[in-house]
């Protein structure tokens, strides 16, 4: 049953990356007009059809895995942010009906992608539930939580698809570098999936022995090829070599290593992608969105963030403070993720009345949309990872 | 300040924008579109500014000043995160050294700004009672007029109106039929829109309760806040800690000595093997085992109304409960929760006594309760025992004192007074000796040495007693907040204007949000008819609107 549910979520993403391909060549691809002057391109009714397809397949790896493991897959690090990147297609399959915008599938699915990816990167293992955890509120509060995300995300796809149509990217201005700046956030999470997913499945592992932050001797393993090693850090393993540079005890040197190899990589993808396009990354991407409507663009992201804010709300925070108020006796505790996800609600309702109120809307609206996604990310990878709170699950 | 007559004849308080009847641009400005926003009604904010009531008035009534506001708590709710708060540092550590120890001169700055405890100071209680200030203010400066103009808005509007809107079509030829008109009023009914007609013209609206969605929110948010502010009011709120050894029963705090609970039994349960294959990875993967069940086997007792105070051997049985995280033990409004518990806790000391010899002096055995020491063991064969001093958690002061931290048995020193038979306990001083872990010190001339037979161990539960009367307005609260966010989130209000003027057709459209909804909406009713497609009069401007 377990095997069975990783290989469901196998076959999603595959399906995935179809339905990119299918929607970029819906809109690269030749028009074909009948007589009728009906578009016979099918392309993107066919990368519609595997959306959905894959949603299914990925709907069938959370059932499947539930029944597996006995509780809701939302509990790790793995599981949440795969199940957040389901949700963002989910909600894409929802709203493209509406619009039938073939763009915002060309944006929505390789994030949807990323995301996965990402996801898989961390243990992906079966784990038992810590008694905070078992109690139905787990699936209520943290499903709810996750497609809010997920359709706020949508947000973002729809902001980057306005900022990459509309900005003059013959310019070298703070617009340009910041949609630049958003492709290399891309760029290198590509990096960081490519060279931990290629190392792990080659199994390396270098092993350190060290003396930790308690002066204390102990032993690290990386599973990255050491650019930096831990304090007096002594390789003890046959794998990997002297590390160039040696951290300071208070750093989690392995961390530092993990981040180092994704800026890197990132930066020498992102160089190769500039040599070959020879211009700004957003610029080359420019010609393929011409025939994009901004309104609409606009307006989906508009709609997307007016539909998801309540369901983030409802989730991230009400149903977050009755289960507080059941497992730690209290509804809001100022932890670090509660934190957050208040600070997350607050931008987002500072949003929603620039927009309304103070006609904020187009360009600087899509530049919120981004900010607000990225805030979602650093609430769930940098809270849970670094700043450690009663969330750090993973 | 003077009304302004419309030509209309609508009189119109001073700083309306469009004519609260007809719609006609009361100022005159060279945009296409009219700012549709609160119907361009005249607000107070917008109309009085003499007084400091009214100054006041407009600064809070400000959106800008809300969202300023907004974004001051969020930045500052962020700078909380940096480093812990004090509550989330580790038991026993002080505050006035963690921060600096631990983080170096950031955490002393950190410290010193009051960072450590950022939620709860002053400047943060400001900004939020600064929110909700500008809920109150912002919600009725906008609710009151608008209702009012939606409330009286006609269905004939002015040309003008007509023309400013953002969708907006007129017809080239003046040939507009009554068959059409019919046609597209049938259509908009079918689509549940509610139709008015006037001298020819129509209205037809749909969804105006979903502007009522933003002020239902605010009127939530402003009751979660009051919610949140009584919790500071005596009586309202009960967070009390309690410790239950195994088998021991102990008051409930706030309950006025009326219920105690009982602990029976602690359980930790850990993953273990018999978990299944499937875990197995996990497990091994973390270096401690993995807590799958934390539990308290309690009762709860109840004392009768004629009982006599303090006594508690009547006490009456009223249930038992399992208390586990994520399910504690509801008692009318009080709640106890699982959360905290320390295994091996010492309980009791077994003693026996060794003579000169290095015999043990037969019959000599005892055992002393740690929590509840008897004063005197008296022996049949003449020995007498008397506990003169007990340090449940002994360490020497700074005075060089022997003295107790707490009476928690943690590190406990007995001073022993033995009496042989032929020593009399009320006359004689007897052999002195402290006792204790790893201890047995004489402290007089002792022919007789007291050895530590047994040691006997229990599990201690933490329980919190907690009450908070101010949930049922947080809920409340949250509740109204919820249904008013959906209602301003998951309806639109549309309008669609529609008018004959000398044979030809002028028909616009306005929606709060959701134009794209529109746009099919007018599409769909107009299908077969003369009426001419409305332009999204955006659409042909390069930048997008931005008002102010």
């Amino acid at each position: 049953m377990f095997e069975m549910s990783s290989n469901m979520l196998y076959i999603a993403f595959g399906l995935y990356l179809l339905s990119t391909i299918c929607f970029a060549v819906s809109i690269t691809g030749k028009k074909f007009k009948n007589k009728t002057g009906e578009e016979r391109n099918k392309s993107a009714l066919f990368g519609y059809v595997t959306a959905v397809g894959a949603v299914g397949f990925s709907i069938a790896y959370m059932a499947l895995r539930w029944i597996a493991v006995g509780h809701a897959p939302v509990s790790n690090m793995f599981e949440y942010t795969a199940a957040l990147g389901i949700a963002m297609a989910l909600a894409f399959v929802i709203l493209y009906p509406i619009y039938k915008n073939n763009y915002l599938g060309l944006f929505t699915m390789p994030v949807v992608m990323l995301i996965i990816a990402y996801a898989s990167m961390f243990p992906t293992e079966a784990q038992p539930l810590i008694p905070a955890l078992q109690s139905e509120w787990l699936y209520i509060h943290v499903i709810t939580t996750v497609i809010g995300q997920g359709i706020l995300a949508i947000g973002f796809a729809a902001g980057l698809l306005y900022l990459v149509r509309m900005v003059d990217f013959t310019k070298k201005d703070k617009k340009v570098k910041g949609v630049e700046f958003i492709m290399f956030t891309l760029v290198a999470t590509v990096a960081y999936v490519g060279i931990v997913g290629g190392f792990q499945a080659a199994g390396y592992e270098a092993e350190f022995q060290y003396i930790n932050e308690f002066e204390e001797e102990a032993t690290i393993a990386y599973n990255l090829p050491p650019l930096v090693g831990p304090n007096e850090g002594e390789l003890i393993s046959e794998q990997g070599f002297d590390p160039p540079i040696l951290m300071p005890e208070f750093i989690v040197s392995e961390d530092v290593n993990t981040i180092l190899w994704s800026v890197l990589g990132g930066m020498v993808l992102y160089l190769l992608l500039r040599i070959v396009l020879r211009r700004p990354v957003g610029g080359a991407l420019q010609p393929l969105v011409r025939n994009v409507n901004p309104q609409t663009v606009d307006e989906i992201s508009y709609r997307a963030i007016a539909i998801g804010f309540p369901i983030f709300t409802l989730g991230g925070l009400i149903f977050a403070m009755i289960w507080a108020q059941i497992a730690w006796t209290r509804f809001w505790g100022w932890d670090p993720k509660e934190v957050w996800a208040l600070i997350t609600f607050l931008f987002y309702a500072a949003y929603l009345h620039l927009r309304l109120s103070r006609g904020w809307q187009g360009e600087r609206s899509a530049w919120l949309c981004v900010i607000g996604f990225a805030l979602i990310m650093f609430n769930l990878i940098f809270v849970n990872l670094v700043i450690a709170g009663l969330h750090s699950y993973a | 300040m003077k009304d302004v007559i419309c030509e209309c004849g609508h009189k119109n308080p001073y700083g309306t924008y469009l004519c609260e009847s007809c719609g006609k641009p009361l100022k005159e400005e060279d945009k296409k579109v009219a700012n549709m926003r609160y119907e361009g009604v005249a607000r107070r904010s917008q109309t009085y500014s003499s007084s400091i009531v009214d100054k006041v008035w407009n600064f809070f009534s400000s959106v800008k000043v809300g969202i300023w506001i907004i974004v001051l708590l969020l930045v500052s709710s962020s700078l909380g995160t940096i480093f812990p708060q004090e509550m989330y540092i580790p038991p026993g550590e002080n505050a006035t050294e963690y921060y600096a120890q631990e983080y170096g001169i950031a955490g002393q700055l950190y410290y010193d700004l009051g960072f450590h405890n950022l939620y709860s100071s002053w400047w943060y209680m400001l900004l939020i009672a600064a929110l909700g200030i500008s809920l109150v203010i912002a919600s009725l400066d906008r609710f009151v007029p608008l209702y009012r103009a939606l409330k009286k808005q006609r269905t004939t509007r002015h040309a003008a109106f007509m023309r400013k809107q953002r969708l907006y079509g007129e017809s080239d030829t003046d040939d507009s039929s009554d068959e059409d008109f019919d046609k597209v009023r049938a259509a908009l009914k079918k689509k549940r829109y509610n139709v008015r007609e006037e001298n020819g013209n129509l209205l037809a609206e749909k969804g105006r309760f979903s502007r009522w969605g933003p002020y239902v929110n605010h009127v939530g948010l402003i009751i979660f806040l009051i919610g949140g502010m009584l919790r500071f009011f005596p009586g309202m709120y009960l967070d009390e800690q309690v410790w239950v050894r195994e088998g021991e029963r102990e008051v409930i705090a706030g309950t006025g000595g009326e219920y105690f609970i009982e602990n029976h039994e602690f359980i930790v349960d850990f993953y273990d093997d018999d978990a299944g294959e499937l875990f197995q990875e996990a497990i091994t993967r973390e270096e401690a085992p993995v807590v799958s069940n934390f539990q308290t086997n309690a009762s709860l007792y109840r004392q009768p109304d004629d009982a006599s105070i303090g006594g508690e051997s009547d006490l009456e049985h009223v249930e038992d409960h399992e208390i586990r995280v994520n399910d504690p033990f509801q008692i009318d409004s009080i709640s106890l929760f699982q959360v905290d518990f320390k295994l091996n806790e010492l309980n009791t000391f077994s003693f026996g006594l060794e003579d000169e010899e290095g015999e043990m002096v037969g019959d000599v055995e005892f055992t002393v309760d740690l929590n509840d020491p008897e004063g005197f063991y008296e022996f049949d064969n003449g020995y007498t025992i008397e506990i003169m001093e007990y340090f449940p958690n002994f360490y020497i002061d700074d005075n060089g004192e022997p003295t107790t931290l707490n009476r928690v048995p943690d590190n406990p020193r007995i001073i022993f007074e033995v009496f042989p038979p032929e020593l009399e306990p009320n006359e004689d001083s007897g052999e002195l000796s402290m006792v204790g872990i790893q201890v047995n010190e004489s402290l007089n001339d002792t022919s007789h040495t007291i050895r530590m037979t047994d040691a006997d161990t229990i599990d201690v539960t933490g329980l919190t007693i907690r009450r908070d009367h101010t949930l049922p307005i947080i809920i409340t609260g949250g509740a109204i907040f919820m249904v008013g966010l959906v209602q301003g989130s998951y309806w639109h209000h549309r309008r669609i204007w529609l008018q004959r003027k000398d044979g030809r057709w002028l028909i616009a459209g306005h929606a709060n949000k959701n134009w794209h909804a529109l746009k099919k909406d007018i599409a769909s009713v107009t299908e077969g008819t003369s009426l001419p497609e409305p332009v999204d009069q955006l659409d042909s401007e390069e930048e997008p609107q931005k008002d102010e």
